[in-house]
């Protein structure tokens, strides 16, 4: 029977099918689902890394112990991962081995939008690219017989639209994957001068004898139109964008293998069309390629570097007619996402804005404290950057500034890349100020365990890193625990760890209002005559507050009774009694 | 036949990623291609969010665009407003009159806009306003806005009562399942 399964899904049924026994990632909006299905699955043991580059080696490790290994990370934790990538194309692998990306066009939920195809070409690996759930399932599966006949690890690229879309999937039975034996073999897995120098040439060897398989691979399909006019190369979600738009007339090169590319098909394709156009979200990737072959297509003339390509852009660019509807005759004010009411980080926030202090920030929620009404964030760049940023910003500015600058850093990001930042500014001396948010749980990518929750992904029990402890054991001697929510408390944590001349860590530590096991307190209630209009509890940007009639008004389905509100009120107005 | 899309978008936290969830059970209990596109992440924090439900007979993209769909089911009033451009011109708007407000109005930036039932309806297309906030807190629970939406959405289809339920059964957890189920049956007679 069918099923309708997100993408995601349909890759971690694509794993079990495949046989696949051992699951490491790290949590990352478009990827995080894969693991989290994965999980769900008796037969594959899947876990939580504390990063990327962690879960690529653990999964290399399980590679080489002969068994199918599996790890999924979003595009920028590709980065992370990059290390092992491009020494792993040299080793080879035992057991299959399939890295899988995900990339996210539009930037629903990342800092930046890199295309991750570069990766496949400057490595050296092969990388599919499914196009909808039941291509996710059999790519999957497919990735894992290319890795183990080819003896490479294989990027599987996913994106937003084919991650997140839930298309029909035919299930189909776990494969007997016997282990492969392991073999010691200092040759191929001992990576020095002497031994990569031998390697190299397996691996150019190997990619042109992927692009060889490339031209006759079932993941590339020339579905031939019924004219010789119009050709479009494509892939991905934006496959599905020509097929909505153009009819049988027009030919259509489906690459499921976006490197190595095949050559002969791609000539043959264009020489079959009058006029070629490549569809592809953010880079010119195969439009370059097809370049370097001379071949004529166009592509980036007509669509854009940036963001993701819709069913109504083909349609623009193909020259077609796009769709349009009414617009409503009204100034339509912006959503953009904001701290939940009863976030744990809003105190953290105020109090840094109201010192005016400069926030070096980081990767999850608490990036959100850069928005209106707080703008309490200077700088956001990638996951770790924090604790390494503070460092550079004192110790560069002869630490002249570090009595007004802060890191603020989560829990899960600060096991991830946060750590060896502070190795750095104990080590190398600077009276740096760490923040970390710690609220119990990877929390933007929807409450993933991490190693200091005391669960791993399966939610059994593990050990729990004792933050305090681990901060001490670099060399941080001042290190201070401070509820967040504690307004007063914690602005004069803040204060004394900033006049200290020696590195110190704050832990601001109070769970996820969004955590089940939260007990929240009652919704507070507005004094109306008590309330004076001063707006002082407006500046905590809090969506459950706002003003009606010149008074302050609070939503009781969204009031979490956190207090914070309640503390910058000087009529004592916002209280647990109601009195409207 | 014509390939059906319905959008459904509001406040992120409100359960649109539930509602899509059932209509994917229930327009697949009937045999259609089926495609659900949602976002996931940063975006669902408070932010507006949409999700996108195509059905017929061969669904390929699975997002819908400007001006291609065929109903609206809004959870917000101001995100009906926001979304109306990716009707077609002979769509529906069905739409929940409860007002969000956004952080920029929060925060005294920008005003909460007035009147937009009647701009909706200007602009020809068909409106359907319910209070689905009470409907649903008469169910027994303010979280019910999703299934009370989603009855509201069954008086333009015509799948029975019991296929409706059925999906309802296998979206929501069992110990809901009676509220959700009232919240539904007042929201197609709301």
């Amino acid at each position: 029977m069918k099923r309708l399964m997100l993408g995601n899904e349909a890759v971690a049924r694509g794993l079990y099918e495949a046989g696949c026994s051992f699951v490491s990632s790290y949590p990352g909006t478009p990827s995080t689902e894969i693991t989290e299905y994965a999980a769900t699955y008796g037969d594959i043991y899947a876990e939580w890394a504390p990063n990327e580059k962690v879960a690529a080696e653990s999964a290399f490790g399980a590679s080489l112990a002969g068994r199918r290994s599996f790890c999924g990370m979003k595009h920028v934790g590709l980065n992370v991962a990059a290390d092992p990538l491009f020494t792993l194309t040299y080793t080879g692998v035992n057991g299959g081995m399939v890295i899988g990306v995900a990339d996210d066009p539009g930037m629903h939920s990342s800092q930046n939008e890199q295309d991750s195809r570069h990766y496949a070409k400057a490595s050296k690996a092969p990388m599919l690219e499914p196009a909808d759930s039941a291509e996710a399932l059999a790519f999957t599966k497919a990735a894992f017989e290319l890795s183990e006949k080819f003896d490479t690890p294989v990027l599987l690229k996913m994106c937003t639209r084919v991650a997140h879309s839930q298309s029909l999937v035919e299930e189909g039975p776990r494969a007997d994957f016997a282990p492969l034996p392991y073999k010691k073999d200092i040759a191929k897995y001992v990576m020095m001068p002497g031994n990569a120098r031998r390697r190299h040439p397996v691996v150019e060897q190997r990619m042109a004898d992927l692009a060889e398989y490339a031209e006759t691979s079932p993941l590339n399909r020339w579905e031939r139109g019924t004219e010789g006019r119009l050709g479009v190369i494509t892939s991905s979600t934006c496959y599905q964008y020509v097929r909505e738009v153009c009819g049988e007339d027009v030919s259509v090169l489906k690459l499921g293998m976006v490197w190595p590319l095949p050559e002969k098909m791609l000539r043959e394709f264009c020489a079959s069309c009058e006029r070629v156009v490549v569809v592809e979200e953010l880079d010119p990737f195969i439009e370059e390629h097809c370049g370097s072959l001379g071949l004529k297509v166009e592509g980036k003339n007509l669509f854009p570097l940036l963001g993701e390509i819709s069913q109504n852009m083909v349609a623009e660019a193909l020259g077609g007619t796009p769709h349009s509807g009414p617009a409503v005759d009204a100034q339509i004010p912006p959503r953009p996402p904001v701290m939940c009411a009863g976030c744990p980080h809003r105190g953290l926030f105020f109090t840094l804005a109201k010192l005016k202090l400069t926030v070096i920030g980081d990767i999850g929620c608490y990036t959100l404290g850069a928005v209106a009404p707080l703008n309490a964030v200077d700088s956001v760049l990638c996951m770790g950057a924090s604790v390494s940023g503070i460092h550079g910003f004192n110790k560069a500015s002869g630490n002249e500034l570090a009595g007004k600058t802060v890191a603020v850093i989560g829990d899960s990001t600060f096991m991830h890349s946060g750590i060896t930042g502070l190795v750095n500014i104990a080590y190398n001396g600077s009276a740096s100020t760490v923040i970390i948010v710690d609220n119990s749980i990877t929390g933007m990518t929807g409450h993933q365990q991490n190693p200091t929750t005391g669960k791993t992904l399966k939610g059994d029990p593990a050990s729990k890193i004792d933050l305090e402890a681990l901060c001490r054991a670099v060399g941080i001697g001042r290190v201070r625990v401070v509820d967040p929510n504690d307004l007063k408390a914690t602005e004069a944590a803040v204060k004394e760890e900033l006049a200290a001349d020696e590195p110190s860590v704050i832990i601001a530590r109070r769970p996820c209002a969004l955590l089940k096991y939260v007990k929240h307190a009652a919704p507070l209630c507005v004094d109306r005559e008590a309330c004076k209009s001063c707006k002082a509890c407006m500046r905590i940007g809090c969506p459950a507050i706002s003003m009606v009639e010149g008074k302050a008004i609070i939503d009781a389905t969204l009031c979490t009774g956190c207090g914070v509100c309640a503390q910058l009120c000087k009529f004592g107005a916002l209280n647990g009694e109601d009195k409207q | 036949m014509k390939t059906q899309n319905i959008m459904i978008v509001g406040v992120g936290g409100q359960g649109s990623l539930l509602a899509s969830k059932l209509l994917g059970r229930l327009l697949l209990s009937r045999g259609y291609d089926v495609k659900v596109s949602e976002v996931h992440g940063m975006s669902q924090r408070g932010g507006s969010v949409v999700t996108y439900v195509r059905f017929g007979k061969r669904v390929c993209s699975p997002i819908i665009d400007k001006g291609e769909a065929d109903f609206i089911v809004s959870f917000e009033l101001l995100e009906a407003a926001r979304w109306t451009s990716y009707l077609k011109p002979e769509g529906t708007v069905v739409v929940n009159t409860q007002q969000i407000n956004p952080m920029p109005v929060v925060i005294g930036a920008m005003e909460y806009p007035g009147q937009l039932v009647d701009k909706m309806q200007a602009l020809g297309v068909k409106v359907d306003a319910f209070d689905a906030l009470s409907v649903a807190n008469e169910a027994g629970s303010s979280r019910a806005v999703n299934i009370a939406l989603m009855g509201r959405l069954s008086k333009y289809f015509d799948f029975s009562q019991e296929e409706w339920m059925q999906a309802i059964e296998a979206s929501v957890p069992a110990k809901a399942l009676e509220l959700n189920k009232k919240a539904f049956l007042l929201g197609a007679e709301a």
